[in-house]
């Protein structure tokens, strides 16, 4: 027999309150399996048990409190435990309370409590683990019998994937079931029978589709871009930006940054830098609005959206106008390993007050990016490519060209507005006079 | 430094957010993830915990429904709470082996908490003995309901931020006939979302963590 203790749940805790048993007498349990709870001022605390076998007696009732490492239960460890059970039936002695504790603080359980009726208690105490409000109202509303539903949860508790699985099984079955069952197949051999058309048997046919829950994560990302394509009327304006003065800018300084600093120089922090100082200038792609209010941004925050495998998260560079191209790429770099490592802190995936999405990195021409609220535009960066084009005297030339778009929110931002954005931005870039190391 | 990631996850359904807690104390216990700390508001729901008495809903369920309410029977400690927009609810999903194996110093962790935050906006919260909770001027702005298994929390608390208090009338808040408050209602003009910030420095800094962000529900934009 081991005896099972009211465990201590702090060091200023000298007495439990037993809430629930989540076993009966006779039940079996397996070492480290829920077997009773406690409460202790607003916490309740499931009670592993502390080992394998049948639990051969209960000595503290439901809502009974005791002072810590009274016994409360005796598992019985060897065999079925049915003799312990009803070699003492009823008449619990009270508790032998531990050394250090003092027994007149315990009352003693009230005097051999009724055996419940086994029929009025068995369907409940058949399904293991308590049962979440959305498990029960899944079941009432499908009219399952949770008994039927294997749970995959702690301690075998029926999940809603658990019910979710056994629907799916049950829709299934129903559909393979209705497939009248051809009387005694005809041997292959047979003559074909006459007359009654029989239905080609059911075959294990694959199913069309596959159906899997949406995670939260996805959930809220759907949410987010419906909410923003609802409160924005989202407009797009394309530009067409020469890098090639700034292609040559980074392969010049490329080796040495990577030398000096330990990371390649990529377009993006040029761009995030112009962006600043077009921000700077029109600040009302900077802003946000609140009810009837156009709220003006005094920092310049501005979020990169950074590619993870399972999304995309958007990590926010503070105050990028005060930093110079160094300093952006050596944010961006941060920022982005960061991101991909799970290592962001709160303050650095908000406060955002405009953003940059680079698809050109993936090949993307341009596209037209959702804006990410309450911010009123968004900058998406096409690839960066040689392209044949036109240039003075009608002469033809191999230049770096990037398509560069500004969604923005037309409630707060005109067309011819948006339009000087790119076009200050576009100046920026292409006349790029700014020193680098 | 032991690491907790915060995850913050909007509005969902109470029934939602309880079924993710349990996947995560799963998860938790067996090591595959940190500490949590997440992040929710609900839409109007009353739910009374597990040793919570049936009588302090002083409304029908069938009322509750009428007014869109849902009403939930659950598995934390305390008695019967609302939850609703406008307030803040947090679940932390810590391993107190990890921290301190003591289950009242981990509900008087989380008032320090609250009181921390709330004081960061001028208002001078704290504790009423026997009651727990966070108290504002006798007034009530924060609940408090555990559930532990295997020192693994979940539940938590949940802060008025601009909650409609009336709804409270529909229940006797914790069993305590006590008012209850909100940090609006105490002439503090904030967002959620600073609130967020704030619980979430005094979170590292009570239980000596540091606060990441969470991948998963980072702000995104394609």
């Amino acid at each position: 027999m081991t005896d099972v203790v009211m465990p201590q749940m702090g060091e200023s805790i000298v007495e439990g309150t037993v809430t629930r048993w989540l076993k009966k007498k006779g039940d079996r349990v397996e070492r480290d399996e829920p077997l009773f709870e406690i409460s202790t001022d607003k916490v309740d605390t499931e009670i592993p048990s502390p080992a394998a076998g049948v639990l051969a007696e209960i000595l503290v009732e439901e809502g009974q409190t005791v002072p810590i490492n009274t016994v409360v239960a005796r598992i019985d460890e060897t065999g079925d435990g049915r003799a312990a059970v009803e070699e003492k039936p009823a008449a619990a002695p009270p508790p032998a309370p531990k050394a250090e504790v003092s027994p007149a603080a315990a009352p003693p359980p009230p005097a051999a409590p009724p055996p419940q009726p086994a029929a009025e208690t068995a369907p409940e105490a058949e399904i293991p683990g308590p049962i979440s409000p959305l498990v029960r109202r899944m079941a009432r509303e499908h009219g399952i019998d949770l008994r039927e539903v294997k749970g995959t949860g702690s301690g075998g508790r029926i999940t809603k994937q658990d019910v979710e699985a056994y629907l799916a099984a049950r829709a299934a079955q129903a559909a393979a079931a209705p497939a009248p069952e051809p009387a005694p197949a005809p041997p292959p051999v047979a003559p074909p029978p006459p007359a009654v058309e029989v239905p080609p048997p059911p075959r294990a046919e694959r199913p069309k589709v596959r159906v899997e829950p949406m995670s939260i994560m996805r959930q809220k990302i759907a949410e987010h871009m419906v909410l923003s394509k609802r409160t924005s009327p989202h407009v797009t304006t394309v530009h067409k930006v020469d890098m090639t003065r700034v292609a040559r800018i980074r392969e010049r300084y490329k080796a040495e940054v990577q030398s000096r600093y330990g990371y390649s120089l990529t377009y993006l922090p040029f761009i995030t830098r112009a962006a600043a100082e077009a921000l700077r200038a029109f600040p009302i792609v900077n802003a946000s609005i609140e009810g009837n209010n156009i709220i003006y941004h005094n920092e310049i925050n501005i979020g990169i959206a950074v590619a993870l495998d399972n999304g995309l998260i958007v990590p926010v560079i503070r105050n990028a106008d005060e930093m110079n191209v160094l300093g952006l790429q050596r944010a961006i770099v941060d920022l982005a390993t960061r991101a991909r490592s799970r290592q962001l802190k709160p303050e650095e995936v908000h406060g955002g007050t405009f953003s940059i999405t680079n698809f050109g990195s993936f090949g993307s021409l341009f596209g037209t990016p959702i804006i990410n609220q309450p911010q009123v535009a968004i900058l998406g960066v096409g690839a960066v490519e040689k392209t044949p084009v036109v240039v003075e005297e009608d002469a033809i030339a191999i230049r770096y060209i990037s398509l560069m778009g500004l969604t923005f929110d037309h409630r707060l931002i005109d067309g011819a507005v948006a339009d000087q954005f790119m076009q200050k931005l576009k100046g920026i870039l292409e006349n790029w006079s700014e020193q680098i190391l | 430094m032991r690491r907790c990631e915060l995850r913050e996850l909007g509005r969902i359904e109470y029934g939602e957010a309880f079924e993710l807690q349990g996947r995560l104390v799963e998860e938790r216990k067996q090591g595959r993830i940190p500490d949590q700390f997440l992040i929710v508001e609900h839409p109007p729901t009353i739910t009374l915990g597990r040793n919570g008495r049936l009588e302090h809903l002083l409304v029908g369920e069938e009322d509750l429904r009428r007014a869109g309410v849902a009403f939930y029977h659950t598995d934390r400690g305390g008695d019967i709470t609302y939850h609703g927009p406008g307030q803040i609810v947090g679940y932390p999903i810590l391993d107190l082996r990890e921290w301190k194996r003591d289950v009242v110093a981990y509900v008087r962790a989380l008032e320090e908490v609250m009181i921390g935050a709330l004081g960061e906006f001028g208002l001078r919260a704290g504790r009423v003995p026997g009651c727990t909770g966070v108290w504002v001027e006798g007034r009530k702005i924060a609940a408090i309901g555990v559930h532990i298994s295997r020192w693994v929390t979940s539940h938590g608390f949940a802060l008025n931020v601009t909650t409609d208090l009336s709804y409270f009338r529909y229940i006797v808040p914790c069993g305590l006939s006590a008012p209850v408050t909100s940090m609006a209602d105490l002439g503090c003009a904030v967002t959620g979302g600073e609130v967020v910030r704030a619980l979430a420095r005094h979170f590292g800094r009570v239980f000596d963590c540091e606060i990441i962000q969470a991948v998963r529900e980072m702000e995104s934009v394609s």
